[in-house]
């Protein structure tokens, strides 16, 4: 580890500071919050955001050594296509087996037809 | 003085630190899809303990097998959704 330049060394040191920072309070969040909705929260974007940092200081490490390679490309793309399918299909899940999570409806618009009498006339 | 060979172990540390708190939602969560989130959380970091690890060994080798539990837990994780939403994965 002794070639690398220092720039990127702090660098990398920083981006893998930052995201594991992100990682643990993603996993607090999943551990700490009240509701499965609040608890979805956490994990979905702060976790996926400290992977995306650790595989940029891998990325930059690597570089860095004269070994570059675009794994962590792949894999951080991969994770960050996949992170909101799965979310959104863990909130369909969650909203058919307790349909009380469902939010409600938003209010009517009435009187449609009365604020513009003549939309349906004029067809 | 080397930065990133100070800060890995403490990061290694932190990690699993977060794969403990996602491990014991993952036992105790009160519903189903709490467990689902929880080991879709524990992939998720475990996947970036290995990139971690693989920078402490400096190393090539763990970025197929990140890649590779990156894509079972999405199959995972998609599999076990689809079966609470449908009750069969496969239709």
């Amino acid at each position: 580890m002794s070639e690398l330049p220092f720039w990127i060394d702090v660098l990398a040191a920083v981006l893998v500071v930052v995201g594991v920072v992100f990682a643990l309070v993603g996993s607090i969040g999943l551990a700490k919050l009240s509701d499965f909705l609040k608890r979805l929260h956490g994990p979905t974007k702060a976790s996926t955001l400290g992977v995306g940092c650790v595989l940029i200081a891998s990325m930059l490490y690597f570089a860095g050594t004269g070994r570059p390679a675009l794994h962590e490309l792949l894999i951080s793309l991969f994770v960050f296509l996949t992170a909101p399918v799965s979310a959104h299909l863990l909130v369909k899940a969650a909203m058919r087996l307790d349909p009380r999570l469902r939010p409600p409806d938003p209010p009517a618009v009435t009187d449609v037809t009365s604020r513009e009498p003549k939309r349906d006339a004029a067809r | 003085m080397n930065w990133l060979a100070a800060v890995l172990p403490w990061a290694i540390g932190g990690l699993a630190l977060a794969m403990l708190l996602a491990t014991w939602r993952l036992l105790r969560g009160p519903t189903l899809p709490d467990r689902i989130l929880a080991l879709d959380t524990l992939y998720v970091n475990s996947m970036a303990l290995l990139i971690l690890v693989g920078l402490r060994f400096d190393t090539e080798l763990y970025f197929e097998a990140a890649l590779v539990i990156a894509m079972l837990g999405f199959v995972g994780t998609v599999a076990l959704s689809k079966y609470l939403l449908r009750g069969d994965i496969v239709e």
